[in-house]
């Protein structure tokens, strides 16, 4: 647990809130569930230099979680690849913050939105990163909902096939999708099991246990790795944790003036 | 005209490094010679055409010129919103080839009848779109899709296409429309191998012009046909609806709103009728089924 990534998810989420709120948008939800692994893949984890977003040593990230742009673009802001003039522009006209991710916003590899894509295009970026010997490693971030889409498995069969073990997938597995629970609208499970048998390095974590997520991305691995990152929809504020309506939700005044305050708490 | 393809691509792979052929376990006495020249620029990814366009967008933004092949509307229609999003909105170096356009795999059935791809690729921005009529045209727009760094599709018929041009033809450009034959009054319009059903016409003195680059389409050319013809004759092997003869039409209307044309001729259009052929039958069988000849004209 660093004490670095603790104090920028806070800030990252309070600006999460914000934008939300400003932009009457949706998807704070799975925003939160996501925030502490993106939070230590930019602190902790991931090689990049913000002044120059396409270095060609960089390690890839391919966020396929497209909905939940906020928590990824306020990333982006805290570790200096726009101000935040810049991000304040979010969701209006003309903006190149769309409400999910373009990738015309610097530090962003690919514009996702439309699910099951991202892991895909990361198994071609992995691969080229064999072919040529490269040190950078690839990581892909996906939802839980999303692996009901069959491009996903199409991924996971090519994956090991071609030996990407410098492709890192990480699932925010919250347990909640679009219209319910994934347990009743496609069952995952046994999931860690299904990848084992796909041919990958599969690690289950607590999504939101810093320390755990740094060490799980670290992990060298012979095959492509999975990590399962158990995690709340909503986390860290209570009012909106494992509430499917924060998939929609956009907070009112009051709401957002206590999730602030909770956040501001927290950080004390 | 695959077999032009594959000799042109593997000729160009030699000096171009960054030519890579992804194939969805299909190509079977086409793609081997270049898998065993260029094994690390080749993968058969498997019978996952999502995948495959996903991973030719991850390849091209490293850098390769990736081209996709595969049979039917497999490299096109099944991955559609793959090309739409990774590749072309991403503007990415991806060449989607497809084997079998039309009703060339007419006796397999209306799952191999390639008759709505050029209607959906001619609709997505940044992408560019040659149809050969022979084997030389596809050579050509093999030269010219190695050479670009934009996306393209590559629509081609099967083997053993005769070629179109005559002998003393002068150099074709695969970005304009070239004149076959020339005649008058009329011009015949055609892209693809069905062209060759316009040469065969023998009692038709106007002129016969193969379009093999339907997006972008040579508008300076068009425009010259436009102000030299009473008609225009388009004809294709595709539904009607956004396909080869709208293009066309499209234009047409265009050259004249904005002056470029001074006479808009009148346009009849060879297409399919909004309609699935749903029998068995060679490729001129179902040609003639469709009604894809110029025998009313």
């Amino acid at each position: 647990m660093t004490k670095s990534s603790l104090a920028v998810v806070g800030s990252a989420k309070k600006k999460c809130l914000q934008l939300v709120y400003e932009a009457n948008a949706s998807h704070i939800g799975g925003a939160f569930s996501v925030a502490d692994i993106l939070t230590v893949l930019y602190m902790d984890v991931l090689n990049y230099d913000a002044t120059n977003p396409s270095w060609c040593d960089r390690d890839r990230l391919f966020y396929s979680k497209g909905h939940a742009c906020t928590i990824l673009y306020a990333l982006l802001n805290e570790c200096g690849y726009f101000s935040i003039e810049m991000l304040q522009s979010f969701s209006k006209d003309g903006s190149i913050f769309t409400s999910h991710v373009n990738h015309k916003v610097p530090g962003v590899e690919l514009s996702t939105g439309s699910l099951g894509h991202a892991l895909n295009v990361a198994c071609g970026v992995a691969l080229a990163g064999k072919l040529r010997n490269k040190k950078w490693n690839v990581f892909a971030v996906l939802s839980d909902g999303e692996l009901d889409e069959g491009s996903n498995w199409e991924a996971i069969l090519f994956a090991p096939q071609h030996k990407l073990n410098n492709l890192n997938l990480i699932i925010d597995y919250n347990k909640i999708q679009s219209l319910g629970a994934v347990q009743d609208v496609l069952n995952l499970e046994p999931l860690k099991e299904k990848f084992l048998n796909f041919g990958w390095n599969a690690i289950e974590i607590d999504g939101h246990n810093h320390a755990a997520i740094k060490q799980a991305c670290l992990i060298k691995s012979e095959k492509p790795k999975v990590i399962i990152a158990h995690t709340i929809k909503g986390k860290g504020i209570p009012f909106m944790e494992n509430k499917l309506e924060w998939h929609y939700k956009s907070p009112s005044k009051e709401q957002l003036d206590m999730a602030l305050q909770i956040l501001e708490d927290e950080s004390k | 005209m695959r077999t032009a393809f594959i000799e042109q691509l593997i000729k160009e792979a030699e000096s171009n490094k960054k030519i890579f052929l992804l194939v969805g376990d299909l190509g079977y006495s086409v793609v081997e010679p270049f898998a065993e020249k260029y094994p690390d620029r080749f993968l058969n990814v498997g019978i996952a055409e999502q995948n495959m366009t996903g991973v030719a967008a991850g390849l091209a933004m490293e850098g390769y010129n990736v081209f996709t092949y595969s049979i039917g509307n497999f490299p096109t229609l099944r991955c559609m919103e793959q090309i739409r999003y990774d590749v072309c909105y991403h503007n990415l170096s991806v060449k989607i080839v497809a084997v079998g356009a039309g009703y060339a795999y007419g006796s397999l059935g209306a799952s191999h009848h390639t008759t709505e791809d050029v209607a959906m690729m001619r609709s997505i921005p940044n992408m560019e779109i040659i149809s050969p009529c022979d084997p030389n045209e596809a050579k050509l727009a093999t030269e010219y899709f190695c050479q670009s760094n934009k996306p393209g599709y590559l629509r081609i018929g099967k083997a053993g296409e005769p070629h179109l041009y005559g002998n003393n033809h002068a150099v074709l450009d695969i970005k304009k429309i070239n004149c076959i034959k020339k005649g008058h009054s009329t011009a015949i319009l055609g892209t693809g191998s069905i062209l060759k059903t316009a040469l065969d016409q023998k009692d038709f003195n106007g002129s016969i012009y193969s379009v093999p680059m339907i997006k972008p389409l040579d508008y300076d050319t068009l425009s010259e046909i436009a102000n030299s013809y009473e008609n225009i004759i388009t004809i294709e092997e595709h539904q009607k609806s956004a396909g080869f003869g709208s293009a066309i039409l499209e234009a047409l209307n265009d050259l004249q709103w904005t002056n470029s044309a001074t006479n808009m001729p009148k346009v009849k259009r060879i297409a399919i009728q909004d309609t699935f052929n749903s029998v068995a039958g060679s490729q001129d069988y179902l040609r003639q089924l469709a009604g894809l000849n110029l025998n009313k004209i």
